[in-house]
Order: C-alpha cells, then structure tokens, then sequence
C-alpha cells in the first residue's frame, strides 16, 4: 500500500481539498441495487412521507461512501485506509427535482498518530446542516 | 419493551463465504462516482502493491449488514426493525477488500443499552478470509425509536 502522502508533510490542521458530492434520485436507484439495500424511503417519496420524512432521503451509507473519497483522493490509494467510523446525524433530503441535493465534505488532519499514521476528521454537510457526526478516518501516510 | 440484556455477547454461527466479484466492485465504485482506477484495472491496483482490484472502504458493509439480519431477525431479540435507524457505522480494516476474496461475517452483539425508551444495539461483524485471516471489523449501531405509548 502506497500513499502519496508523506507523514513528514502533514501536520495537526492541514487541510484536505474539499469536494461536493451531487446527489440525485438516479444516484439513489443506482446505489440502491449497488449495494442491496433496497429501503424505500431511499425512493419512493409517498412511502417516505408516510414513516415521517419530509421526502425521499438519501440512504446514510451512500453519504459515508462520499465522505471518504475526499481521504482516498487524498491518500492515492483507497487501502491507507485503516480506519473509518461516522455517525448519521441528520438524513440529506432528495427532492424530485432537476438538482436534487448536494453533500459538501471537508477534511483536515486532527492528530498525528505513531507508525506514520493520521487521523483525519471530516465534515460533512448539506444545505449547511451537518449530516455526518464524528466522522473520522485513520490513515496510513507514506 | 427494553431488550433483554442477557443477549449482550452473543454470537451467531459464521455466513456463508460471500465471493466478492470484480464487477460487483466497479458497480459500487461507478453507483458513488468513483473513478479511482484501483477499484476497477488491476494493473492501477497493482502498481499501489495490491494482488488485485480493491473495493471502496464502505463496500463491505453490504455483506456485514446482510448477515446481521441473524441478529435483527432473531425473533428471541425481538427487535422491532420497523422503528429502527442506522446510527453509527466504523470499520477497521487490516486490509482492504478485494476481488476474489471468499468472505466470511460472524456477528455478534456487543452491546445493549436502553434511553428514554429506545433501545440501541451495537452490532460487530469480523470478517474472515477464506485463510481465516481476519480482513475488517465493522460495528453498527441500531437505534429503534421508542414506540408510541410505550
């Protein structure tokens, strides 16, 4: 396992590129047979409405897939990853609409660990509400 | 009801070997936007020092949450799935996922804790290799939402 980065290179607060993560009803279809979890209120919005959401929400798992991808396009390799844990605080809402939602995640390192590892702890909002919780990953840096 | 505390520690027999396939990986990685190649050409993956195409971080919670169905079905637990939530999800990996691998989850429930009526279960899945060598620990926390009246 090889990452691009280098331990020697981070220190406690530096940041990751920030990205946005669109997310659509079609994303949701897709992930759904992707991952097998067909829940309904990840896409029919009357079901959705009917157990108390506001509508369609986006399933919690695909949001922490997002999440992550700012730490694997960081790390080059997706297996420095030694570590990932998050806590779904508040579901992203997809409205049936031409846009949909978007999840805006930034990063930074929060601790540098022994044997040349980091924590990275991660934000991840939508419509400026946080969605993810202590969301943090372990990496293993070069 | 609050759950019965007496299944904390309990662990239910190993799954059957899921055998994660090539393609299943690039449908995850193409279904959350990932164009990292090391999920899809093997030579990418090979040149980052793994044996084969890798999965997503998150991929192997489709297996673990399957084979926690054993705890959230056990009709002894009596879980109401109906009212529950995903609360918390964290994996620890000793090494990624990857292509080929013939993977094995042995739940167990770690723990069972009872607030303001709801009741909230941690569940562990370790999974093996076919090797028996362990691959990821990943914990989910169910939070079922206290019933209406109770």
């Amino acid at each position: 396992m090889t990452a691009k980065i280098s331990y020697d290179d981070v220190e406690v607060g530096t940041e990751l590129p920030a990205q946005s993560f669109p997310v659509t009803r079609a994303t949701l279809v897709r992930y759904a047979g992707a991952s097998g979890d067909f829940n309904p209120i990840h896409w029919n919005e009357k079901f959705a409405v009917e157990v108390g959401l506001p509508d369609v929400i986006a399933h919690g798992m695909f949001t922490m897939a997002e999440a992550i991808r700012v730490v694997t396009d960081w790390t080059g390799d997706p297996g420095a990853v030694v570590e990932y844990g998050v806590r779904f605080t508040r579901p992203v809402v997809v409205p049936n609409d031409d846009k949909g939602a978007v999840i805006e995640v930034a990063a930074k390192v929060g601790a540098k660990l022994d044997d040349g590892r980091v924590r990275v702890d991660l934000v991840a909002t939508s419509e400026g509400q946080k969605v993810l919780g202590m969301s943090r990953a372990v990496v293993q840096l070069a | 009801m609050a759950l019965d505390q007496s299944f904390v520690g309990r662990s239910y027999p190993p799954t059957d070997p899921y055998e994660v396939g090539r393609e299943k990986i690039r449908e995850f990685a193409e279904a959350v936007g990932d164009a990292n190649p090391v999920y899809t050409d093997t030579e990418a993956a090979k040149a980052l020092g793994h044996s084969d195409v890798i999965a997503p971080p998150t991929f192997v919670f489709a297996i673990t949450f399957k084979a926690s169905g054993q705890v959230i079905e056990d009709p002894q637990l009596g879980l109401d799935y109906s009212r529950v939530v995903h609360g918390d999800q964290r994996f620890v990996y000793t090494r990624p996922v990857r292509a080929g691998d013939r993977l094995t989850v042995t739940s167990s429930i770690e723990t069972i804790k009872s607030l303001a009526g709801n009741d909230i279960l941690d569940i562990r899945g370790e999974v093996h290799d076919e090797a028996g060598e362990h691959v990821v620990t990943a914990w989910t926390k169910l939070v079922a939402r206290a019933a209406e009246g109770a």
